[in-house]
């Protein structure tokens, strides 16, 4: 790693990305103290109005639109507006961010020092940073990095601090504060704590969103938060949460900014440090509690190897530019800015529309690790039912052909063509002990005695089927979260490849009928923007008739000879998800008595599942993933095949319509075919 | 309010002296002070045109053959422009205005640096007008021999006919300077009073001709283009001939007006009594009273006097149906939707305005300028609207911009003497240094205070102190004279950038006071940024200006200009950046247009602002008023 790591990547799809620097070997080179305590001068917004954290928060409160809530509570509740203010300081007191540089210079020290041992490299696309640079002189800019670790955070000011950026300020959620000292100096790095909840609070609604709006509107910092909510555990992009980035577009649409910049930063891990501790929270496991002696427990992690990160700052996206000719601005003309106004229909739908694009674009430039590729392969290999893994020649073949097909796809995969193939896969097996080995030429999941050797926490010998099969699905699902980043390149084809198997004929309109199907069924589950099928059936037809696997004309839909290894493959890889939505259908006709909470969803529908799974009619373990089966409740309950009742209780039962839920899972095995016309045509 | 000496009579004769050499000091133009002002009748019947003209026209500015004294492919008077001397500094010809004759040595700097354009490019211009490039008229023979013996005057010669049309849009202008003459008019007629209309409309709807109403021509809303689709004979109807005060009437301190006068004649003549209308729109010069009321126009002293729609009392139009009018002179009427307002407004689709009662108010005894010089811009519109929330606007309060403050600059005359230029540089040491004011943020407020002396000074001071609360500091009696002789000269000023490959415009909007601020930031960033999507090679100028306030919003006034060196259609590339800005415009909260008016260059946006239904009835008045569209200029609607 000594030399300078520059990859270029000549891409089918002619998708234009940047080359990438190590930004870590000049730290492994010079003084970490002297760049910790380096001139850090910024280049700031051009209508920056400077002021001060504590001016900052004057700022909101003397806010017309906190001000105009505050009078509209006190009038409601009865209580003096004095109290109420004093309420709306409290909750800015517990927000806001309280930015200082030395602490800062800090974490640039420390981080250094643990990113030097713990990354081999963390790649950065300077161009980058600097259209960011450039981005950020310009107008508001809104950083939007896509969240799988802990670390993205520290990660992005990082790289900003290092770049001499100016540095964001960061909505993190409340748990963080639980961390004592460590959430009082995320504050001093820069973060404000936003509640994970609080529907109906109109008050801290209206604090919350002025704080945001004033630091955006003076160019005061560069808003930074995560569109997909939370971390992703599965390492496939969430559903994106559009609160913040209806905040953040509202000063846009109402005119008071030119224009606000969106950023979508991709930040890919080869090897995610909450790897197994992701698995295990999916699997029912609940997660831990953050707290700061919890942190000096995972130190353990300093002792190995996590590879490379890749950070890909994408073209920063113009508000305006998305809006052009989709938002009628002028609805705003009619009623005083500063009150507060449910979003319109036609503002929602453009909201939503653009969080897709974005995750969109998140994903697009994620890098894909050659242990991505093997990750899919291995699966695919194991659910086969070939305990005895592949021999390393043919994961090697497999690998370099599902490499040139996902280039082919247009995938961003970082693959050292430099360097013999073999030697790729044998690299990125080694990095990934802890879930594969190499045994007499065979390489295989690390599945027996899984939890025993490596990941501590988990009881030793697994004693029961039950446990063992857990501990299996830990090593599953780790490897599923290598191959979920690979998904995005592959989900287009793969609802059509599907929707080819199932077809009865050949006809069209009839696989895209079944496509359509397949996608509004999983479109909690990958990143589908609403109302592109159509946009979304031609790019997979697309791609499936340049890669040569299938030949399509006006009417027909025909796969060629050497097409039906793709199709299988792409098959095979919606095919866990098809099986898991179908198990999580027969759970609901099947198992489900009267008052089933959606609480109570997630365990009964596990314990069903592990039943399956023990028996051997089911072979995914993936799909004990408490991720998947809410998918595909929240599918359902789109879908209107489940509803939820308001009960007395607190939690609103599930009322299963069984008939729906019944064909529903029959469509999904292709035992139906597609009922419902669809409402696009071709 | 003005001060009252009405009945001095010795008093209101020095305040009518006053007053004229304050006029005089805008225009300097020899002011003839014999011209009676009586009460005449129309005497259309039995004598020659000329002869009548002759007379008509002694003392009045505008004669009917325009060409006489003014430019055919560019703004106001022939012996005024721009021009780089042999030395390379700019000069602005003639004896007519304060800055006529003088040299004005920042300008060549300010023209370079801001546009990039080099006095070593001149673009071409076509110099005279090619009679063989005018479309041959088609008249209507039956018409034009009853007009005949009607002994109004008329003519169909080519230099008339184009002068009659078009107005001042950029479009317009460049394509004449480019010698390109589309549809034009194919005749203009001249009558002289009330009754020489009512028969040039009852002839043309009898032939059926197109009547197209020409007042001052200074329109920058291509209202005076000819529809290319229109196939009848196109009649252009002049009423600058009109241009008497028929009656004073001092109890009622009112004035009957025709309506073809002139802004600077209307008030030379008043004046002359001892009155004034107040009524003060930048085109002032040239633009007409029956233009004011066809396109709601406003003054910049609306604050003391009002804007046209405050100032009429009664309208006298001609229309094919026949005459509108009230019955009655009272000051306000509870009868039903106000007739006047199907009248103001009308953009010459409904028939001609032939007659016009206005509000007269005795002369201010004192005027005074002034300036505030505010650190940022945002501060000097903060500053506005209190002075709008205390409702103590002096006449005239505007606030400009950091380009436009610089504009301003660049058009300071050389100054004669030392000790000014050292003064000059005091000041600015003073407001950059001392009181760390940015050059590149500051903007300035013009003021123009009006009325009794003491009540000036006392106004004066309270201004003052509000603007003193914003940040603000007095700069002086100067700047702010300054400021509004940039109003009258700016229109020259874009003759001159055209000669060095600058084209640009201004345009209008009016805006509630919370969103003052933004729509100034963002429709200035959409010209610059529209500018450099279209391929614009340069930066542009991309400068607003608040000009009015009211209680509830303000005026805003945008100039826009770019060095169009490199592009193939300066033009379209100048249409759709000016549309986009109107959009973004629109988008922010502002109106369509605050004095402009649609014309056709902004009717695609009508059905927008004022709704479908509202589109319905304004067509339903026009459908019944002029259903064979003789009025068809085809603005509005």
């Amino acid at each position: 790693m000594a030399s300078k790591v520059v990859y270029s990547h000549r891409d089918p799809m002619l998708k234009k990305r940047d080359d990438f620097e190590d930004m870590l070997e000049e730290r492994r080179a010079t003084s970490d103290l002297r760049y910790a305590l380096r001139c850090y001068t910024p280049a700031l917004y051009k209508g920056l109005t400077p002021c001060k954290s504590s001016e900052l928060k004057n700022m909101v409160l003397q806010s017309d639109q906190l001000l105009y809530v505050i009078n509209q509570v006190s009038k409601e509740t009865g209580t003096s507006t004095d109290e109420i203010e004093a309420e709306a300081s409290a909750i800015l007191e517990e927000m806001a961010h309280r930015l200082q540089l030395s602490t800062v210079r800090f974490f640039a020290f420390a981080l250094t020092k643990v990113f030097k041992t713990v990354f081999r490299s963390i790649c950065v696309n300077e161009e980058g940073i600097q259209r960011l640079q450039q981005a950020i002189q310009e107008h508001p800019v809104v950083l939007l990095p896509s969240h799988r670790s802990y670390m993205d955070f520290l990660l992005m000011s990082y790289i900003l601090y290092t770049y001499d950026l100016a540095l964001p300020v960061i909505a993190a959620g409340m748990d963080f504060m639980g961390m004592k000292i460590i959430g009082e100096m995320l504050r001093m790095s820069g973060a404000f704590f936003i509640r994970r909840s609080f529907g109906g609070d109109k008050l801290y609604w209206a604090v919350f969103s002025e704080y945001v709006k004033i630091m955006l509107k003076n160019g005061y910092a560069p808003v930074e938060f995560f569109l997909e909510g939370t971390r992703s555990r599965t390492a496939k992009s969430l559903t994106p949460k559009l609160g913040l980035l209806n905040i953040v577009l509202d000063p846009f649409l109402k005119g008071e900014v030119f224009d606000v910049s969106l950023v979508p930063v991709s930040i890919s891990y080869e090897r995610i440090l909450e790897e197994t501790l992701y698995a295990r929270e999916l699997l029912g496991v609940p997660k831990p509690k953050e707290s700061t002696s919890g942190l000096f427990k995972a130190r353990k992690i300093l002792s190995e190897d996590y590879g490379s990160i890749h950070v890909y700052f994408g073209q920063p996206v113009s508000a305006r530019s998305l809006a052009e000719g989709r938002v009628n601005r002028s609805q705003f003309n009619l009623i005083p800015r500063h009150i507060p106004r449910k979003p319109a229909e036609e503002i929602q739908d453009f909201v939503n529309d653009s969080a897709y694009r974005l995750v969109r674009a998140q994903e697009e430039n994620m890098v894909l690790k050659p242990w991505v590729l093997l990750a899919s392969l291995l699966l695919q290999n194991q659910a086969a039912g070939n305990k005895q893994g592949m021999q390393l020649e043919e994961l090697t073949d497999q690998a370099v052909w599902l490499r040139d097909l996902s280039r082919q796809f247009g995938a961003f995969l970082h693959w050292p063509d430099n360097i013999p193939p073999s030697k790729v896969v044998s690299c990125s097996l080694s990095l990934h002990q802890s879930l594969v080995r190499i045994s007499e030429g065979r390489v295989q999941l690390t599945l027996e005695q899984a939890g025993g050797r490596a990941e501590p926490g988990l009881p030793l010998p697994a004693v029961t089927p039950e446990e063992e099969l857990l501990n299996r699905a830990v090593i599953i699902l780790s490897c599923a979260s290598y191959r979920n980043q690979a998904l995005h390149v592959f989900i287009r084809p793969a609802l059509l490849a599907s929707a080819v198997h199932a077809a009865s004929v050949n006809r069209k309109q009839e696989i895209f009928n079944t496509f359509s199907f397949l996608r509004n069924m999983f479109s909690d589950e990958f990143i589908l923007r609403p109302g592109a099928e159509v946009q979304d059936f031609e790019e997979a037809c697309y791609l499936l008739v340049k890669s040569g696997a299938l030949q399509i004309n006006q009417q027909q839909v025909l796969v060629t000879d050497r097409g039906h290894r793709t199709l299988a493959f792409l098959t095979s890889i919606l095919d866990p998800f098809v099986q898991g939505y179908q198990m999580v259908c027969r759970f609901l006709c099947e198992e489900v008595a009267e008052g089933l909470t959606e609480k109570l969803f997630v365990p009964a529908v596990r314990k069903f599942i592990t039943k399956h799974l023990l028996s051997g009619r089911l072979k995914y373990a993936e799909v004990l993933s408490s991720d998947l089966q809410k998918n595909a409740l929240a599918a359902l309950l789109r879908l209107g095949a489940v509803q939820k009742v308001r009960g007395r209780g607190e939690q609103g039962a599930l009322k299963v319509n069984t008939v729906m839920v019944n064909s529903l899972e029959d469509t999904l095995g292709g035992k139906l075919p597609t009922q419902k016309p669809v409402v696009a045509r071709l | 309010m003005a001060s009252n000496s009405s009945g001095d009579s010795s008093s209101r004769h020095q305040t009518a002296r006053h007053r004229l050499s304050v006029i005089a000091g805008h225009l300097q133009r020899p002011a003839d002070s014999n011209a009676a002002v009586l009460a005449v009748e129309c005497k259309a019947q039995g004598t020659t045109p000329n002869v009548r003209t002759g007379v008509r026209s002694e003392g009045r500015t505008v004669p009917r053959r325009r060409q006489e004294i003014m430019k055919w492919n560019g703004w106001g008077y022939s012996d005024s422009r721009f021009l780089f001397n042999k030395k390379g500094q700019a000069e602005f010809t003639g004896k007519r205005y304060r800055l006529s004759g003088m040299i004005i040595p920042g300008l060549k700097d300010w023209l370079e640096s801001t546009f990039g354009a080099s006095l070593q490019h001149k673009a071409p211009v076509t110099p005279i007008l090619n009679s063989g490039a005018v479309q041959p008229p088609t008249l209507n023979e039956a018409f034009v021999e009853e007009l005949r013996s009607t002994g109004v005057p008329f003519s169909h010669e080519a230099e008339d006919r184009v002068f009659r049309s078009h107005g001042h849009c950029l479009h317009e202008i460049f394509a004449l300077r480019e010698g390109k003459i589309g549809r034009i008019p194919d005749m203009v007629v001249w009558p002289n009073c009330h009754n020489d209309v009512v028969k040039i409309v009852e002839l043309a709807c009898k032939h059926n001709v197109c009547l197209i109403p020409y007042g001052g021509g200074t329109s920058v809303s291509s209202a005076l283009e000819c529809p290319p689709e229109e196939s009848r004979s196109i009649v252009s109807l002049d009423t600058s001939q009109m241009n008497r005060i028929l009656w004073i009437d001092e109890k009622n301190l009112t004035a009957r007006v025709e309506s073809g006068i002139v802004g600077q004649d209307l008030e030379r003549l008043l004046n002359e009594s001892g009155y004034c209308t107040g009524h003060e729109p930048d085109s002032m010069e040239f633009s007409s009273l029956g233009g004011w009321v066809a396109t709601r126009a406003s003054g910049m002293k609306k604050n003391i006097y009002g804007n046209i729609e405050d100032l009429v009392v009664h309208i006298k139009m001609v229309t094919p149906r026949g005459v509108i009018e009230k019955s009655c002179q009272g000051p306000r009427m509870s009868t039903g939707p106000d007739i006047h307002h199907f009248i103001l407004g009308s953009e010459g689709t409904l028939g001609v305005v032939t007659e016009v009662t206005l509000k007269i108010r005795p002369m201010p005894e004192y005027q005074k300028y002034g300036s505030v010089v505010f650190p940022n811009f945002e501060q000097g519109v903060a500053c506005l609207r209190e002075v709008a929330r205390q409702r103590c606007a002096p006449a005239s309060i505007r606030l400009m911009d950091n380009e436009q403050f610089k504009f301003g600059h660049a058009l300071k005359p050389q100054v004669s003497s030392i000790f000014t230029s050292f003064l000059d540089g005091l000041k600015k040491f003073y407001i950059t240094k001392f009181k760390g004011f940015d050059p590149n943020h500051l903007c300035v407020a013009t003021l123009l205070f009006e009325g009794d002396r003491e009540k000036v000074l006392q106004h004066e001071k309270q201004v003052y102190d509000i603007a003193a609360k914003f940040g603000g500091l007095a700069a002086g009696e100067d700047n702010g004279q300054r400021g509004y002789i940039m109003t009258f000269v700016i229109a020259y000023l874009r003759d001159l950038g055209m000669d060095y490959y600058v084209i640009g415009e201004s345009f209008e909007t009016s805006v509630p006071w919370d969103r003052v601020l933004d729509i100034c930031r963002n429709v200035k960033a959409r010209i610059v940024r529209e500018c450099k999507d279209k391929g614009v090679q340069f930066p542009p100028l991309s400068t607003c200006r608040v000009t009015q306030t009211y209680d509830a919003g303000a005026c805003v006034y945008f100039y826009f200009a770019f060095n169009y060196r490199g592009l193939s259609d300066p033009v379209h590339v100048y249409e759709q950046v000016e549309h986009a800005a109107r959009e973004e415009v629109l988008a922010n909260g502002g109106s369509l247009s605050h004095h402009h008016g649609v014309g056709k260059l902004r009717k695609e946006w009508m059905r927008e602002t004022v709704s479908t239904v509202g589109m319905g009835m304004l067509q339903s008045v026009k459908d019944y008023v002029d259903p064979n569209n003789i009025f068809g200029n085809r603005n509005l609607l």
